[in-house]
């Protein structure tokens, strides 16, 4: 088999025998792979209606939507202007407040309250800017949910939602 | 696993099976016959211990299995239903639960018993590497099967280990939402943890089979770190190391029964006996202690990525170990600097443990950033050195040379070259 240097016919078809079985492995592989990804009720895009007059001002809500938790804080005034206040010049994640909020619903902060770093869900009202604080590996948020310090990478996650009325959101 | 001998049963219809499967003669050759070097310590019977937790872990957990829910729902309850109706399923499940720890204990030991003696260097590196991915394996496991009882801990192990994949470039997120089959860890990733958890003990065991065919290949190390010369220097596996084995696993076994028995909880954690709540996490966090170190090290970096990389490196450097470390002397017997580096990186690697069990502030954070770069040092700079700059002690001209100067009295090694060694093994 081997005594000749010349291209036979016998390696043309080890070679299309190779390639017909690694595409057929692949092929086989994938649904494997792909069973693995959210299934189809877990993709059923859901959305959740919130009534925003029962949270007084200072207060932190967590509802859960898609299995996470998200945050709607109704923050005062002082909390705003310390959001505004600060230098995007400092911020790991740099981001205006107002890109994080609704224009004209200032005190309204929806967030994902997911730890940008390895999911934990912050704690309100806590850390060293008065926002959140990651009990697992100590990141501190802003009261904006932006990273000021440690691990985490990025700020809180806003979710898509709008504003049913001024009272009552959608989120999702 | 080495050649069959010319092992023959008396049994004549043995003898008929036997020369359709030469299963006796390879079980005769590995585990009777096999010659093992005299000298060999208590801390070469760690590799027997081992092998029977993995049995110990496969045989409470299948029964286990049999009562168990893996539903979001479910499971939480059903480890209650094993601990109150079950017959003996408190002692099964306790078992399960410390037997996992009693593993990685004793594999630790068996990790550092290798550093120690020099047992990764030529010509045992793939009976090394093996090793590595078995403690992979293990820590896989491990991680699944504390996920499965659903309590808090649970969940949140489960979300924050998960989510070190996310730090990843580019694919990070597509990747946890894939191990997750979903956008938070929920009743698909309990279910496939448990598919998973399942699984790899027997790929353990499989791996475990490899690696016991590397040792027999290349043959075990021993205290002095030098070869075995001549039929002086062993003794056949049975009786001498079977019973040795066997004593070193019942003390082993006392310690695994304390624990059972009088502390099962001890090392767990009471937050795990509150069902997962996907919307709170516990005030502080910790995974299981024989993942500390590693846990430190993820955080003693102040960058997502960085951390990662940094835990998996501190693992994936043990697999380059057999080229890091220069020099041409085995055992830390007769290596005096490198004696005392091992004893400083011993300190550190529990020094990191225990600051893994702290919160993540202080000086907690600066003194777990100091171990963990000298941890690395130790491995990439200290070790690749001394092979240049050390002075090793003479070694003795053979294994048996070694054990007889030692059995020769109190007094000093007469004129020899030799030194007696440091300590009785």
């Amino acid at each position: 088999m081997a005594t000749t240097a010349e291209t036979t016919r016998r390696d043309f078809l080890y070679i299309a025998t190779a390639a017909v079985g690694a595409v057929g492995a692949a092929a086989t592989l994938w649904p494997l792979i792909h069973q693995m990804n959210p299934d189809a009720s877990v993709l059923a895009l859901a959305s959740a209606d919130v009534d925003l007059t029962p949270i007084a001002e200072g207060q932190i809500v967590t509802i859960k939507w898609r299995g996470k938790p998200v945050f709607i804080s109704h923050r005062s005034q002082k909390e705003i202007e310390e959001a505004r206040a600060t230098p995007l010049a400092e911020l790991p994640d740099p981001q205006p407040d107002q890109a994080r909020v609704k224009e004209g619903h200032d005190q309204w902060l929806v967030q994902i309250g997911v730890c940008t770093h390895l999911g934990c869900v912050p704690l309100g009202h806590q850390g060293d800017y008065d926002g959140w604080f990651c009990p697992c590996h100590g990141s501190h948020y802003d009261t904006s949910g932006r990273i000021r310090k440690g691990p985490a990478p990025l700020n809180l996650e806003i979710p898509p939602y709008v504003f049913l009325s001024d009272t009552s959101v959608r989120i999702g | 696993m080495s050649g069959h001998g010319d092992f023959q049963p008396q049994n004549k219809y043995l003898q008929w099976f036997e020369r359709r499967l030469p299963v006796l003669g390879l079980m005769h050759s590995s585990f009777v016959a096999y010659p093992t070097p005299r000298n060999l310590n208590y801390w070469w019977t760690f590799g027997g211990i081992l092998t029977v937790m993995l049995m110990v872990q496969i045989v409470s957990g299948v029964v286990l299995v049999m009562h168990f829910t893996p539903t979001a729902a479910g499971a939480f309850d059903s480890v209650e239903h094993i601990m109150r109706d079950v017959n003996y399923g408190w002692l099964l499940r306790y078992i399960h639960a410390n037997g996992g720890s009693m593993f990685f204990l004793a594999v630790y030991i068996h990790i550092f018993r290798g550093l120690y003696y020099g047992s990764y260097k030529e010509p045992r590196e793939v009976l090394w590497i093996l090793g590595v991915i078995l403690f992979l394996l293990m820590m896989a496991t491990a991680f699944m099967g504390y996920v499965l009882p659903w309590g808090q801990m649970s969940f949140w192990a489960a979300t924050v280990i998960t989510n070190l994949f996310s730090a990843i470039p580019l694919v990070g997120q597509s990747i946890v939402t894939w191990l997750w089959g979903g956008y938070a860890v929920d009743e698909p990733t309990l279910m496939r943890f448990f598919s998973l958890h399942y699984l790899l003990p027997f790929v353990i065991f499989g791996v475990v089979l490899l690696h016991v065919w590397a040792l027999h290949v290349v043959g075990q190390n021993n205290p002095t770190g030098i070869d075995v010369k001549s039929d002086k220097d062993t003794v056949p596996f049975t009786p001498y190391a079977t019973a040795k084995d066997n004593f070193a696993l019942i003390c082993f076994f006392i310690l695994f029964a304390w624990f059972v028995f009088y502390i099962p909880n001890y090392l767990g954690h009471p937050d795990n006996y509150i069902p997962a709540n996907p919307l709170q996490t516990p005030p502080h966090i910790v995974p299981e202690w024989y993942f500390l170190p590693f846990y430190a090290i993820l955080r003693a970096i102040p960058s997502k990525l960085g951390g990662v990389v940094a835990m998996f490196a501190s693992i994936a450097v043990l697999v380059f170990v057999p080229w890091l470390d220069t020099s041409k002397v085995r055992s830390a017997r007769y290596r005096p600097l490198y004696k005392q580096f091992f004893w400083i990186l011993l300190l550190t690697c529990i020094g990191l443990g225990y600051l893994g069990s702290k919160p993540p502030e202080g000086i907690y954070v600066i003194s777990a950033r100091i171990l963990t770069a000298y941890y690395f040092l130790h491995f990439l700079v200290i070790l690749p050195l001394l092979g240049f700059i050390e002075n090793p002690k003479p070694l003795p001209a053979s294994i048996s040379e070694s054990v007889l100067k030692k059995t020769k009295g109190g007094a000093p090694a007469a004129a020899g070259a030799v030194r007696s060694p440091d300590r009785n093994g």
